[in-house]
């Protein structure tokens, strides 16, 4: 980028056209990266990240773009993500994941948030902020997950079941987690804590009843509306319970979910389709912005825990995948695809990253969760590919079955 | 039939598998935006799904059709569910038919029961929309239209 273009940039000010030949200038190379990711077959989520590293604050590149925009479209995009994520799911599924998944997801939530919180605590970062970086290590990507999974062509495979009945967990299991985490980080005394945990629980449990009664009368009620109406209804109510909840002290990001799961099936494959490149637009905006505010300079103080934190946590997250197939029958050659089509994270680290950014060490556990999501989210679709070669390898050495003498 | 085993996919639909009499196993994986995969497991490893075909709405009921299925069934579900109300029928004209050798015309039977005669079958040969003109033969199937009460009334002129 030449010089007078930028000086262009920074002399835009409050001038709101001039500010959106910035905002244009970020969304097409996001278009060209996110044309990159495609051609590569690999996850977006990284080069975004990337990106706002070099725009940003501090960066090779610094760009003086409307943050007050940006800011905005980045709160609309968590809700449009939590959203499509709730959309994917029917109900029905959500309780069947949880029930054959227990287990193994409950070793997942073990090995993946002890080590975050651990090197949370490790770093003398407050617990609330430790909490958080339990969370980032925790969930997988499931857009990531997903894509993999379609490019490679697995979504055949008998492991596949196992991976996505975990990421289900993981899902429900967030469900949980934000509101809690959202009413420790209101703080307070203990006891204030413990009620506002309380709320929040109770107000998510509240929607959810409330989706699982009246979501197929409502969603029958939505379903002869035009395309139009449907966008402007879906949208309306996420902004809408989104901020409410978000009033309750109950994460915002956690009514669009619950909103997402309400919608039922004639509306929910419509409404998807819809919301889908709203969400693409906001959510780029999203992880644009987080990285936006990070300080380069920051990474490679953090660099060194995040290596640890990539190779404790793919290491567990490895070994719960291989118990869930393991658990479905699935041989080893399945066990090795499943352990290492779960390491990538993504969306939902950068979303549990993004709630402790007020707070005082939440400078570091943006850059921390940043490296650790660049990291897993290119690493984990490369070993999942290498886990298919080595699989067929492995098969090859192994000498044919014998087969048994008569008699 | 050989039996069919059926894997919910949270998130993305349901996988259907079964054992071929040649040995071996084939897998459908059915999508909820109607998008179909037709894959064959791996003999080595059962788990891996190989030769993957992605099928589009059109492609599945194109090779469906290919490989024998009748999609009258489907079509008649489809049709029900949309017009409620609407049966369909197949009739046999039986040797004792008093209708042998006249026309649709002579019976007047939309008049008379309301339900329509859409098709003629006879033998491998299918006539849609049969003129008035058209006369019965024996062994003739008459596909008709309507409601219930007026295809049973139709079957009792037909066969009687």
């Amino acid at each position: 980028m030449s010089a007078p273009v930028l000086g262009v940039l920074a002399a835009s000010g409050s001038d709101v056209p001039l500010s959106f030949v910035g905002l244009g200038l970020v969304l097409a190379v996001l278009a060209v990266l996110a044309a990159v990711a495609d051609r590569l077959a690999l996850s977006v989520i990284p080069l975004y990240l990337l990106a706002g590293l070099v725009v940003g604050e501090g960066g090779v590149v610094p760009l003086d773009i409307d943050t007050g925009l940006v800011e905005t479209a980045a709160e609309i995009g968590v809700l449009l993500l939590l959203l499509t994520l709730g959309l994917e799911y029917t109900p029905r599924e959500l309780a069947t994941g949880m029930r054959t998944t227990a287990v193994p997801g409950l070793l997942d939530a073990v090995g993946g948030f002890v080590p975050g919180f651990g090197v949370g605590l490790l770093l003398g970062w407050e617990v609330e902020v430790a909490l958080l970086l339990g969370g980032v290590c925790w969930i997988s990507s499931s857009g990531v997950v997903s894509k993999v999974l379609a490019d490679l062509n697995r979504m055949g495979n008998r492991e596949t079941p196992s991976i996505l009945n975990l990421l289900v967990f993981e899902d429900l299991a967030m469900a949980m987690y934000l509101p809690l985490v959202a009413a420790v980080l209101t703080g307070g005394r203990f006891s204030a804590t413990v009620v506002s945990v309380a709320v929040a629980l109770g107000a998510v449990g509240a929607i959810f009843l409330l989706s699982l009664r009246y979501g197929e009368r409502f969603s029958r009620l939505l379903a002869p509306a035009s395309d139009e109406v449907l966008v402007l209804a879906t949208i309306g109510l996420t902004l809408l319970v989104g901020g409410l909840a978000h009033r309750l002290q109950v994460s915002a990001a956690i009514g669009a979910f619950l909103v997402g799961l309400a919608l039922s099936d004639p509306v929910r494959a419509r409404a998807a389709a819809l919301v889908g490149p709203l969400r693409d637009l906001f959510a780029a905006a999203f992880f644009l912005f987080f990285a936006y505010r990070i300080d380069p300079a920051t990474l490679p103080g953090v660099a060194g825990w995040a290596v640890v934190l990539v190779v404790l946590t793919s290491v567990t997250k490895f070994a719960t995948a291989w118990l869930a197939a393991a658990r479905d029958g699935v041989a080893v050659p399945g066990r090795v695809r499943a352990g290492t089509v779960l390491l990538a994270r993504g969306e939902f680290s950068i979303v549990i990253a993004a709630l402790g950014a007020s707070r005082p060490d939440g400078a570091e556990l943006g850059a921390l969760a940043a490296a650790y999501v660049l990291m897993t989210a290119i690493l984990g679709p490369l070993a999942t590919r290498q886990a298919h070669q080595l699989s067929r390898w492995w098969l090859q050495r192994r000498p044919a079955p014998v087969a048994a003498p008569a008699g | 039939m050989a039996e069919v085993s059926e894997t919910p996919l949270p998130g993305v639909g349901v996988r259907f598998e079964f054992d071929t009499a040649e040995g071996a196993r084939v897998g459908v994986v059915a999508h909820r935006s109607g998008r179909r995969e037709l894959v064959v497991y791996d003999r080595d490893d059962p788990d891996l799904s190989t030769a993957v075909l992605q099928l589009d709405n059109d492609d599945a009921r194109t090779l469906a059709e290919l490989l024998g299925a009748s999609q009258v069934q489907e079509v008649y579900t489809s049709i029900q569910q949309q017009i409620e109300g609407l049966a369909i029928e197949w009739l046999t004209v039986g040797a004792g038919s008093s209708y042998l050798g006249r026309t649709i015309a002579d019976g007047a039977f939309r008049t008379r029961t309301g339900a329509s005669i859409v098709a003629v079958v006879r033998g491998d040969e299918t006539i849609p929309a049969p003129t008035p003109e058209h006369a019965f033969q024996v062994g003739e199937v008459v596909v008709a239209v309507g409601t219930v009460s007026g295809l049973a009334q139709l079957a009792e002129l037909l066969q009687g």
